[in-house]
């Protein structure tokens, strides 16, 4: 059995381990890890999240079981000091001695400190790992109990410096990012590109100082400002350095491997040093003369190692690596990739600019302008990978190229050809060197259909995530090519889309998700069909979601909206948003009495929050007393029908659309659908009651009601589309009675009208001959189940405070009468707030 | 809050010590989950009645911390017991405890058993 020593933990060291168990008879090789760090290895290029959670075992690349079930052995807090290469043994400080028969040097790198005057002062601290973030914030945290508005520089607008500016802002800082450079990013993007990002950056609250030389770091002891030569001045109360990166090298200097003059340590493209026992991979290995510092070629080193230890020969580093980056940085995209920036000798560049939307795009073009050669992208950069898999395939341009940073205007062909265009060698994920070939083979040969189960089969998309949108095209369009229908199924409990399970339920008269399941399902069910099948039953029969109460969404079993800390928010109805001052009396004293925060929603009513699981019958049975009935704010149902003051008061109004608002919402409450239904209603077309980004909306105009469908807020705000014009109410309430049974009927489960319109074979027109010239034959049929939904309204929060079963299940424990401990408020503004997450 | 979550530990069950007499049968909902308090822990139990099974886990999410797995609809995922976290639909397995679309802590798992009319959880102590 020969042994394989991996010195080094981290991204890297972890990616060889993964590949080598992966390949390699456990009986033939043993593998020993060893980490300086106390963690095992973790992901570094996120390492910012971890302000944002706090969570540090969320960035682990493996738990330590991992490493146990693969019989490796890990050492962590464990540095090897020496290397005998005569013998083949590492010591280590613990003066252990290990032997091998093959060495892999993954030590990775470390931050470069530039030797100013002051860098040993407190306060001063690099990002680089956990452990120095936990310092970092811990100092943080003692600065904001003297200093009220803390400021801390980041020594370099490098890419890990504008990382370590937004962890700084996380902590409650003013960042001042400090850069040598007359701009920020300098090695991935160009001026005007730098300029966009930097606008965009200030924006958000980071300061950026360029083209400053720090002379010195001033303070008595500790940290208190930067000074960049006579009067300029920046005064901090904490300096992060992100300077750039020095390999670890130590352990192969003093072994007396072959060096690179600047640092680190000489290998071949089979990842070997200059002794053939020991390998380098990571931001330790000079291939070409240069450092990666970037994770795919890492990995790919990483790959390498592991093929030349098992005898694949053949297994090499490509002579050149692809620099190209994709990020996400501070919520802002940046990409670059191939050569991003280009004299003119060598071709031509197209550029779009808006510092307005902070936009910015640049593709360098061949001369003869066949070939893309690199580009830059700042703001929107979804269309980099169809960009960087036609300049890395070599794949010849459209007619006109500025369409591909631009899109297509005006009627011409899209610029982008499909996924499938691409050569079968294109590597698709870059992170796992997964190619377009492999995985449509693993669709074709293997019945991989799906991109969970090419993910599982091919690891694709198992990296950074980025290729997935194009690993789900690719699956689509193979199975297309194979003539197999995409199939739309719920999950793997029903093989039938909603539509087909509506149908299924209507015509067997099915009433109990069991039944339904043993009938047309298998398996036991989950949390994505059981409330698909329980909005079916509501729709069909108005079963409100008190019956089957395990198979509703969290928020309908306990008909409330639960809230940040699992308390719950309370919404009675306020048709149209009409209130009467008894009314507001009545909310008022309610939501003092059980210390409630109130706030005015969006739907023109009033939402109560901070009732505990206990507490909501409590305050449901005063709100009924008061008159009040549920607002259905937790369903996917009627929430709200908003109104402007119309023809009552307004001197503009064409008619009241505040009795028409009450009207409908009374109409439609308590309805649940595929997904929450709003709608509006305007007085006039100065339009004060937004319809028009309502799923309905109604508008008055001269000689009628106008009637949209269709329109939303939300993440994709879309304008409704106009079903009919100048129709009477009794008409217009006919066609919204039709278009919502349909939509019910026919959408996916969770799809919003607007999106279900988008995906509807013959767009508005189609609903039109549906609803209006009623071309299936079916509105007879819409307008009854429509008024059968209309007669069977009940309150069900009146129902649960009546009925004692339904009303014990508002306890927290089932073994005790105490309430939970663990709800901790804040105060805010005179009222409560839940304490924030960490 | 790093502290709470070393508060539970899973516990095989082979190596339980305790069985705690939590509730009686009926007042677990069917094919859902109701939360039971042990001395200052919170434990979620899951009837899943269709099976015929029980499982327990911490009530604990591991994503944000908060105490409400217990209130999570239950499901399998390939006949993997599960539940889903009402707050962000994070979902573990009832059986490992490992977080199935993502990658969380696991969380800490415990025995139940099921005698006369009583729900009983395991724990080692």
């Amino acid at each position: 059995m020969k042994t394989v020593i991996v010195v080094g933990n981290g991204m890297v060291g972890y990616k060889f381990c993964e590949k080598f168990v992966a390949k390699v008879d456990q009986d033939s090789f043993k593998l020993i890890v060893f980490g300086e760090e106390p963690r095992v290895a973790y992901d570094r290029v996120h390492l910012s999240e971890y302000f944002e959670n706090g969570d540090a075992e969320r960035l682990t690349m493996a738990p330590r079981e991992w490493y146990q079930e693969n019989n490796i052995e890990l050492y962590t807090n464990e540095r090897v000091t020496d290397i005998h290469r005569n013998s083949k043994t590492i010591t280590t400080l613990s003066e252990k001695t290990y032997k091998y028969d093959y060495l892999v040097l993954a030590t990775g790198s470390s931050p470069f400190v530039p030797q100013i005057n002051g860098v040993d002062k407190d306060g001063v601290f690099v990002y680089r790992t956990i452990e120095d973030l936990e310092d970092t914030l811990a100092y943080a945290d003692k600065i904001k109990k003297t200093v009220k508005k803390p400021k801390a520089a980041i020594l370099g607008g490098g890419l890990l410096g504008l990382e370590a500016a937004k962890a700084v802002m996380d902590m409650g800082m003013e960042p001042h990012v400090v850069e040598f450079a007359p701009k920020l990013m300098p090695r991935q993007l160009d001026t005007r590109s730098s300029k966009v990002l930097q606008v965009k950056l200030e924006s958000m609250g980071i300061n950026i100082h360029l083209s400053k030389a720090t002379n010195q770091i001033l303070g008595n002891g500790h940290v208190i400002g930067m000074e960049f030569g006579e009067d300029d001045v920046l005064n901090v109360d904490m300096l992060v350095i992100s300077a750039g990166i020095r390999p670890r090298d130590e352990l192969g200097k003093s072994c007396g491997l072959k060096m690179g003059t600047r640092g680190g340590i000489v290998v071949d493209n089979k990842m070997r040093t200059s002794d053939p026992s020991i390998f380098a991979i990571g931001e330790i290995a000079l291939y070409n003369q240069m450092i990666y510092g970037l994770v795919a070629p890492g990995y790919e080193m990483a790959g390498v190692a592991v093929d030349q230890i098992l005898g694949v020969e053949q297994t090499v580093m490509a002579a050149e690596i692809d620099m190209s980056t994709k990020l996400k940085l501070i919520g802002v995209d940046v990409a670059s990739f191939g050569t991003p920036f280009m004299p003119a000798e060598k071709g031509h560049s197209i550029i779009f600019e808006n510092k307005t939307e902070s936009l910015y795009k640049r593709i360098n073009v061949s001369h003869d302008g066949k070939r893309l050669l690199g580009g830059i992208l700042v703001g929107d950069a979804k269309d980099y990978n169809m960009l960087l898999q036609m300049y890395l395939n070599e794949m010849p341009l459209p007619k006109n190229p500025e369409n591909l940073i631009l899109g297509s205007r005006g009627g011409e062909d899209m610029s982008f050809g499909s996924a499938m265009d691409l050569p079968d060698t294109a590597v698709v994920c870059s992170c796992e060197a997964v190619t377009k070939g492999q995985i449509c083979c693993s669709v074709k040969d293997d019945g991989n259909e799906s991109v969970k189960a090419i993910s599982k089969a091919t690891k694709a998309t198992t990296g950074c995530g980025g290729c997935k949108p194009m690993v789900d095209d690719l699956v689509k369009e193979t199975l297309k090519s194979l003539g197999k229908v995409v199939k739309e199924s719920i999950c793997e409990h029903f093989e039938y889309s909603r539509q087909e399970l509506y149908d299924l339920v209507k015509l067997r008269k099915i009433e109990d998700y069991d039944s339904l399941l043993d009938e047309v399902g298998k398996g036991h069910g989950c949390e994505v069909c059981k409330p698909a099948v329980a909005s079916i039953f509501a729709s069909i029969y108005n079963e409100r979601a008190n019956r089957q109460a395990t198979i509703q969404d969290t928020n309908d079993r306990y008909l409330a909206n639960i809230q940040r800390n699992g308390t719950y928010s309370v919404v009675p109805r306020v048709a149209a948003g009409e209130i009467t001052p008894k009314q507001l009396l009545a909310i008022g004293r309610i939501a003092q009495k059980y210390d409630l925060y109130t706030k005015i929603t969006g739907g023109q009513r009033i939402d109560m929050f901070g009732a505990q699981l206990h507490e909501l019958p409590l305050i449901w049975e005063e709100l009924i007393a008061e008159g009040f009935e549920t607002g259905q704010a937790y369903g996917k149902s009627l929430r709200t029908v908003k109104s402007c003051v119309g023809s009552t008061w307004c001197r503009y109004g064409m008619d009241e659309s505040v009795t028409f608002a009450i009207d409908i919402e009374n109409r439609y409450k308590g309805i649940r659908s595929p997904h929450k239904i709003k709608g509006g209603v305007s007085g006039c077309i100065r339009e004060c009651a937004e319809a028009r980004n309502k799923d309905f909306g109604f508008i008055a105009v001269e000689g009628g009601w106008n009637v949209y469908i269709c329109g939303n807020g939300g993440a994709n705000p879309q304008h409704a589309q106009l079903l009919a014009e100048k129709v009477d109410k009794i008409t217009a309430t006919k066609y919204v009675d039709r278009f919502l049974m349909y939509y019910i009927q026919t959408a996916p489960p969770l799809t919003r009208t607007a999106a279900w319109l988008d995906k509807l074979d013959g767009g508005i027109d189609y609903v039109k001959d549906v609803v209006i010239n009623d071309c299936l034959g079916i509105a007879d049929q819409l307008d009854s189940e429509m008024q059968y939904l209309v007669d069977t309204y009940k309150c069900e929060w009146k129902e649960a405070v009546e009925n004692p079963e339904i009303r014990s299940r508002y306890t927290h424990f089932v073994n005790t009468e105490e309430t939970d401990d663990n709800i901790e408020f804040v105060s805010l503004r005179e009222q409560k707030m839940p304490k924030a997450w960490v | 809050m790093i502290s709470i979550l070393n508060t539970y530990e899973a516990v095989e069950s082979e190596k339980v010590s305790l069985w705690f007499k939590a509730a009686p049968v009926e007042k677990f909902p069917k094919n859902g989950g109701a939360c039971v308090k042990y001395k200052g822990m919170q434990i979620a139990v899951f009837n899943f009645t269709r099976e015929g099974t029980w499982y327990a886990c911490q009530n604990l999410c591991p994503h944000k911390m908060e105490m409400v797995l217990s209130r999570g609809m239950i499901g399998e995922d390939q006949g993997e017991p599960k539940v889903a976290c009402p707050l962000h639909k994070n979902s573990f397995s009832l059986k490992t405890g490992k977080h199935l679309n993502g990658d969380l802590n696991r969380i800490a798992t415990y025995p139940v058993k099921i005698e006369g009319d009583f729900v009983y959880i395991g724990f080692s102590e």
